[in-house]
């Protein structure tokens, strides 16, 4: 450190007083403002160094990657190869060998969502149309229809699964929330009556419940002989979730929207459904996209809880590598990158919501 | 009741007879009668509370009345949804507070009603729209956010805006109150400029300089009820009631003094 507060006196009367190196002087002045504080400072970072030095250490340096079977595991960390040795399972399933690069265009096709989102010079429809179109273009890629063979649902399972799922859900939970809220305001009674008993409804039963219904009693009010694919009953379950919870925030939206946008609307001749889709809607949605994303999150978690009805996804994959005999007392590693996987994933959503909240805040200064 | 609407043989834009309004139990306009022709211009004022806004908001019907008969361009205003609506796009309105939608562009505020309610197509929109903004002086912000914008400007593209919908009248509730006094100049030009091409007016405001120029006839309201009602010479040199008097003085004095 060259750079010092200490100066003459002749040019400090001059001179503006020379500020230490950023870093240094917010250490100085977070960290050390005392002896005593800078006592706990210092023990904390030792600690903290410490404990980043053994996690690392069990986590990369000491750990395997590269072999066939638990023999290969002869170092001190982490065994990383169930993992490693079992990656098309975790991620394609029980997909045919021969047919996954369907799930890999699939993918990308989720992927691609979000350099939709981020770039704004897009125009608004197209990204709609992507929206719309994506679920059917994955079930068609993943399921098989008209020139692709036909991959039975017992072989979906891993991440492709959660992914699935937690895609689709979020495109159509969104519209169906929306609608659920406008029908919470609506005028007409019936209509109203009808959205809040299933806000409620749903909102206050929990998720597995409502899976287990799903898995065991829809089939009570099908017809005999149609048997709708499990993966699309827990995924409708999922969605009709979600949207009632969306639909009120949705709702704390259009509440929120000063009453003139609807007058001027109104005075300009916009009938209801033209105002919604065109002056309000696009107003509240721009508002409501952090908590949105929040919700999306949420969903996301909120699949791995289709494994209660036996349909096997990432997390169903991973329980079932911690039993095989060959990689028993491997569920260390097994769990953490199942949290890795799913961390990795929700904090890039979260800092995307905060990423768009704060172009919020300065767009409304 | 597709066809466009005829102007009624008397030319009667707006014709409000008997109209009773109540908020909960709270009597809000006690019998009104008012008819305003083609090209009329009609000042509303009277103190706070005394029901101009309500007035002028069941005209295009954002109030809904419960007895008596509003007639605008022939039609009768009833629980015809459709109607009203196409109703309403024959009735420009500014509000105080402007209520620009701030998600679009200037421009956009004034295509997106066009386009949407219209039909019209884009180009002939977008042309429409240039050209009144250049009316308000406001063509060089076509590209901006209402929010980059002052209040007087704002209030500018909102008649603008109100404009493209070719209005066979236009309301106004206090267009000037949310301003800062240098901008209700500007505001007031383009109001007297509408009214000097001709158009149907219903301003409710408190400008007495703008009513004594261009009003054709001055409404006093107090409690809900219509207290006078006449041609702006008669209303501002010989006030019938003692109410419009002391109305007048403190309006006046106010005017005098800020
Ligand atoms: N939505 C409403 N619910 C209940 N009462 C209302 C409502 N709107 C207006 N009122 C009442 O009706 C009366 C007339 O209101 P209105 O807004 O028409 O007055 P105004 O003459 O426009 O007053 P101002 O000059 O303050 O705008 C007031 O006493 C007001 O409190
Ligand atoms: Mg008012």
């Amino acid at each position: 450190m060259t750079t010092t507060t200490l100066s003459t006196p002749t040019s400090s009367q001059t001179l503006p007083p020379r500020v230490a190196s950023r870093a240094w002087g917010w250490a100085r002045r977070q960290l050390f403002p005392s002896p005593l504080q800078a006592l706990l400072s210092m023990a904390t970072l030792i600690l903290s160094g410490w404990f980043a030095y053994v996690a690392l250490d069990w986590l990369v340096f000491s750990a395997t990657f590269v072999g066939t079977s638990q023999a290969d595991c002869t170092g001190d960390g982490a065994c990383w190869l169930p993992i490693t040795q079992r990656l098309g399972l975790f991620v394609y399933g029980f997909y045919p060998e021969t047919q996954r690069w369907r799930v890999d265009i699939a993918f990308a096709l989720a992927a691609g969502v979000f350099p939709l989102l981020y770039i704004k010079r897009i125009d608004r429809r197209w990204t709609l149309a992507y929206l719309v179109l994506l679920p059917f273009a994955m079930w068609w890629l993943l399921k098989g229809g008209p020139g692709l063979p036909d991959i039975s649902s017992t072989r979906f399972a891993g991440i492709l699964v959660t992914v699935f799922l937690g895609v689709v859900g979020m495109v159509f939970a969104l519209p169906i929330g929306i609608l659920l809220a406008l029908g919470r305001r609506s005028k007409k009674p019936v209509i109203r009556v009808l959205s809040v008993l299933y806000i409620e409804l749903i909102r206050s039963v929990p998720v597995i419940t409502l899976l287990f219904m799903a898995s065991l009693m829809i089939q009570l009010f099908l017809p005999s002989g149609w048997n709708l694919d499990i993966l699309l009953r827990v995924l409708a379950v999922l969605v009709l979730f979600t949207a009632a919870y969306m639909a009120e925030t949705v709702r704390g939206g259009l509440q929120g929207m000063p009453k003139g946008q609807y007058e001027a609307a109104a005075a300009l001749g916009f009938s209801y459904w033209k105002a919604m889709g065109l002056i309000i809607l696009p107003q509240v949605l721009r508002n409501t996209i952090p908590p949105l994303l929040t919700q999306f999150v949420g969903l996301f978690k909120e699949t791995t809880l289709v494994m209660v009805v036996g349909v096997l996804d990432v997390v169903g994959i991973a329980m079932s590598t911690t039993s095989t005999p060959e990689w028993i007392g491997r569920e260390n590693e097994v769990y953490l990158f199942l949290a890795l996987f799913f961390f990795a994933i929700c904090f890039a959503l979260s800092r995307y919501a905060r990423y768009l909240e704060r172009q919020l805040e300065k767009s409304r200064q | 009741m597709s066809k466009p609407t005829p102007v009624t043989a008397d030319s009667t834009v707006v014709r409000i007879e008997h109209l009773n309004k109540w908020y909960g139990d709270y009597h809000a306009l006690k019998d009104i009668s008012l008819t305003v022709s083609a090209g009329e211009r009609i000042v509303v004022c009277g103190p706070s509370g005394s029901g101009k806004s309500t007035l002028i908001r069941c005209i295009n019907q954002l109030e809904k009345h419960q007895r008596g008969t509003i007639e605008v361009l022939g039609e009768t205003l009833d629980d015809n949804i459709k109607r009203l609506e196409r109703i309403r796009r024959s009735v420009g309105m500014c509000f105080q507070h402007f209520n620009l939608f701030p998600h679009l562009t200037v421009l956009e505020n004034c295509t997106l009603p066009q386009t949407a309610n219209l039909h019209a197509p884009q180009a002939e929109a977008i042309e429409r729209a240039l050209t009144l903004l250049d009316k308000v002086q406001m063509r060089d912000h076509a590209n901006k956010y209402p929010g980059q914008l002052s209040g007087g400007q704002q209030q500018r593209i909102a008649i603008a805006r109100a404009l493209c919908m070719r209005p066979r009248v236009m309301l106004f509730d206090e267009p000037t109150s949310a301003l800062d006094p240098e901008m209700i100049a500007e505001v007031l030009e383009v109001m007297v400029d509408l009214a000097q091409e001709g158009m149907t007016m219903i301003c409710v405001t408190h400008e007495m300089g703008f009513a004594k120029k261009v009003a054709d006839r001055v409404v006093f309201m107090d409690g809900g009820e219509v207290i006078e009602h006449a041609p702006p010479a008669r209303f501002f040199q010989f006030p019938e009631s003692s109410r419009t008097r002391r109305f007048l003085d403190q309006i006046l004095d106010h005017g005098v003094s800020a």
